[in-house]
């Protein structure tokens, strides 16, 4: 039968992607001097678990490059070698090399080949930083996985089969100096002890020696025919047989092609170096197989004996040390997005036609409303509860972004000298997966940034009377109906003359007085970049503006700055919780209501008469509390036919957004509601000025305010 | 009726892949995520073949044959160890623990379905 192994290539994809992001969390947070033993098997096991993986669904480049990445963990692991933090940074580049190839497997595209033999290279030069002191060691073979290249010098592997054709009670001495013998070579690993049923001896032996120099040690021993010595290379045909048994299972001459054989029989035994060669076989007979104890018993000597290096790797006491390992299968399902949105635009559906039914009922006459309310409100309650369980199930903890972090501050905070540790907190904080995805490249720009611009080198930090370590903390916390994710640096802060400097420079328009808040707004602007060096990490002048249109845009967020020349600069970032409901204030506008999402409100005012101004150039302004706000008719901003028409008759809210304020002048406000957010370009097309739309319980459509257009429209 | 498999492996991948081959093959078959899973289904009903990897968490091949090992009625059953540790230390290792075999990783499906039908038919 022939199986299309494409079809677990995804479920590959994905393990292998959660394996290499667990092994850089660990990588990052290994204590260089004394790693834990539990993170290094752990991130032993994600490269061991790769490797598997990607060796059987064919993805070689990958299976080479986990290869001698998991070589050289193991010998870490082992205690053989130190782990050194050039190590680490070669184990973080192979980590990355192998996301790319995973990415272009995933793609059906070409991995970058010649960075992949780049840290290959490498990882075999650590592999063989010590090389002096491998003879010590237990014989430590280059496993047999076929891809990879771990050439191990000149040394040869030969597997010897002894059956000493003289009395078995002579053995005993005659082993012990054998191996003493054959250790003078190099390495020996006894690989099975005769006894006197089984008058069989196995070694392993890895020497330089030639193959002829192990016969004469032999021949001091034992007769020629005794002894048959193999060439452990890499049998070409390994791959191909790649399985074995221990016992009677096919008539030796088979086996000898199958490339498997019995450890019971000594007929089986001779043949263990062919099936060396094959990759697997049996310890036992099969039938009967009641031998199967004894077998084993047997062979209990050979077996601790040769345990070596590799017998931490069996130990129980790894157990339990796997964090790279996914959660068991019965504690999570994986559901498509698609069917998670389906739910979600359900329940909005069903939010709306609640609310339906209660305005129907408060129409009704007041006694059969009165029976109605307590089961209505009910309802209300459970619609709510459902709404806000089945929102929960998009939420991910921010931790998903917070992630990946450590690693840019590392490789950034080496590449510029400077020292700086990471701070996060609140990383269980949730939010919509939709923002999750959206946040990652606008956070990263901000942290560079923060890097980049804001902290100082350590000389300047010292100089400056601080510890040479700087400090980026990320924050993460829920404020009312808000996600609010704060960069902070204790850096030398934004200096607000340069600032205004390169503004006018960049001929945008500026004053002297402008309030700090302002100013900071303006390296949002385009092609804005004070960095005196222009940098390959930031200060090209592209992406603050960037960062901002995304998270306003793209997210409904708000940016805000604070800054303190010397002390450092804080961003904050406010996002709603979700994409797909919204706190909204309705307000009226000659009988159309409009939203207005609660994020951007500052306060609503009825405004006197005498406070309106009219500037010529700039219409009409507001004062309040000692500035002068634009002040923006939404009947004449959406053509309506207006049941008020002087502000001092209605209600203007106060808005602001990207640092600036404008009282929008509306009829009145109804009231504040929670709205499932419905797209106005899906079902119509983009409206200037609206950002989408919502369904309200009488069932007529409100259309939500595109706070940030209509603030710059004001602004003309 | 059907012969019963149990594979024990870390790799989801791998699991499915051996359970979807082994089911096209006509046996019935059961995954378990490590050593410790292993050992509880395997309690649940006999099984007439057990497939285990070596490198697992919670608990590794070698500890899971032995503690199946040590059960009455696991004396006797057929035990493949599925693993990339092809050097005699583990294989040696895996006889010690009472495998009645290993089959190399990697390994394609045909050569799998090989092992298993001269093991169990």
């Amino acid at each position: 039968m022939t199986v299309d192994m494409s079809q677990f290539y995804q479920v590959f994809f994905e393990e292998a992607g959660e394996h290499l992001s667990n092994m850089e969390n660990l990588l990052l947070s290994l204590d260089i001097e004394s790693p834990e033993q539990e993170d290094l098997n752990a991130i032993f096991r994600a490269a061991h678990s790769i490797k598997g993986g990607s060796a059987t669904f064919g993805f070689t480049d990958i299976a080479e490059v986990t290869h001698i990445l998991e070589s050289l963990l193991d010998r870490i692991r082992n205690g053989e070698l130190a782990l050194q933090k050039d190590m680490v940074d070669v184990f973080l580049r192979a980590g990355d090399i192998l996301k790319d190839q995973l990415a272009a497997h995933q793609n059906d595209e070409e991995s970058d080949a010649e960075a992949a033999r780049g840290v290959c290279e490498e990882l075999t030069r650590w592999q063989h930083s010590d090389e002096s002191a491998a003879p010590a060691k237990v014989a430590q073979p280059p496993e047999s996985t076929p891809p990879a290249d771990t050439a191990t010098a000149p040394e040869q592997r030969y597997t010897i089969t002894f059956t000493p054709s003289s009395s078995p009670t002579e053995h005993g001495v005659h082993m012990e100096n054998m191996a003493a013998e054959l250790g003078k070579l190099g390495s020996v690993d006894i690989l099975a002890e005769g006894s006197a049923e089984h008058p069989v001896w196995r070694f392993a032996l890895t020497t330089a020696a030639p193959e002829e120099a192990i016969r004469e040690l032999f021949d001091f021993f034992a007769q020629p025919t005794d002894v048959v010595i193999e060439s452990a290379a890499p049998a070409p045909d390994e791959e191909e047989q790649g399985y074995g048994f221990f016992t009677d299972i096919a008539p030796p001459e088979e086996e000898t092609e199958q490339g498997y054989g019995f450890f019971t029989d000594v007929d089986a035994v001779r043949k263990t170096a062919e099936e060396e060669a094959q990759g697997y076989g049996f310890f036992e007979k099969i039938e009967p197989p009641k031998e199967t104890a004894p077998a084993a018993a047997s062979g209990g000597g050979a077996g601790r004996r040769e345990a070596g290096p590799k017998g931490d790797a069996a130990s129980p006491g790894k157990r339990g040390g796997d964090k790279a390992a996914p959660a068991a299968q019965t504690e999570s399902i994986r559901v498509s997005v698609e069917k998670v949105d389906q739910l979600i635009n359900l329940v909005g559906e069903l939010v709306i036609t609640q609310a339906m039914v209660a305005q129907t009922a408060s129409k009704l006459p007041p006694d059969v409303h009165e029976t109605l309310q307590v089961s209505l409100s009910q309802l209300e309650h459970n619609t709510r509860d459902l709404q806000e369980s089945v929102m929960s199930i998009r939420m991910m903890p921010i931790s998903f972004v917070f992630s990946r972090f450590p690693r840019v501050v590392r490789d950034l905070s080496s590449k510029l000298n400077k020292q700086v540790e990471l701070k996060t907190v609140g990383e269980g904080t949730e939010l919509d997966k939709g923002l999750i995805e959206k946040l990652s490249d606008p956070l990263t720009h901000l942290v560079r940034n923060s890097l980049d611009h804001g902290v100082e080198s350590p000389e300047k930090r010292l100089a400056a009377g601080k510890p040479a370590k700087g400090t980026i903390t990320l924050r993460a916390s829920h404020q009312g109906g808000n996600v609010v994710i704060e960069v902070i640096d204790d850096g030398a802060g934004m200096d607000r003359e340069k600032i205004l400097a390169k503004a006018k420079e960049r001929g945008i328009p500026v004053s002297d007085t402008m309030p700090d808040q302002e100013v900071w707004q303006l390296i949002f602007e385009a092609g804005f970049s004070t960095a005196e060096v222009v940098t390959d990490v930031s200060g090209r002048g592209v992406g603050m503006d960037v960062v901002k249109k995304n998270i306003i845009h793209g997210m409904g967020g708000r940016i805000e700055m604070e800054s303190h020349n010397g002390a450092g600069t804080r961003i904050i970032i406010r996002l709603p919780l979700t994409l797909a409901i919204l706190d909204g204030m309705s307000v009226s506008v000659g009988g159309d209501i409009f939203i207005t999402p609660l994020t951007y409100i500052v306060e609503s005012l009825k405004p006197r008469a005498e406070d309106i101004k009219t500037v010529s150039g700039r219409g009409r302004v507001v004062y309040v509390r000692g500035e002068y706000v634009t002040l923006l008719s939404l009947h004449d901003v959406f053509n309506i036919k207006p049941v008020v028409t002087e502000p001092q008759d209605g209600i203007l809210v106060l808005v602001e957004a990207e640092g600036k304020k404008v009282a929008l002048f509306v009829d009145e406000l109804v009231g504040q509601h929670q709205v499932v957010i419905k797209s106005l370009e899906t079902n119509f097309r983009k409206v200037a000025g609206i950002s989408g739309a919502t369904i309200m319980g009488d069932g007529k459509v409100a259309l939500i305010l595109d706070i940030s257009s209509l603030v710059r429209l004001s602004q003309g | 009726m059907a012969k019963s498999v149990l594979t024990v492996d870390d790799s989801a991948s791998i699991r499915q892949m051996v359970a979807f081959t082994l089911k096209g093959a006509g046996y019935d078959v059961v995954e378990a995520v490590d050593g410790m899973d292993g050992l509880q289904k395997a309690k649940t009903k006999p099984f007439n073949l057990i497939l285990s990897d070596q490198n697992m968490p919670k608990m590794d091949g070698l500890t899971l044959i032995k503690s199946l090992r040590a059960l009455a009625q696991y004396k006797t059953v057929p035990i493949l160890m599925l693993t990339t540790e092809s050097s005699d230390g583990m294989k040696a290792q895996g006889k010690t623990a009472g495998a009645t075999g290993w089959l190399v990783k990697p390994f394609d499906p045909q050569k799998l379905l090989e092992v298993v039908k001269k093991v169990i038919g």
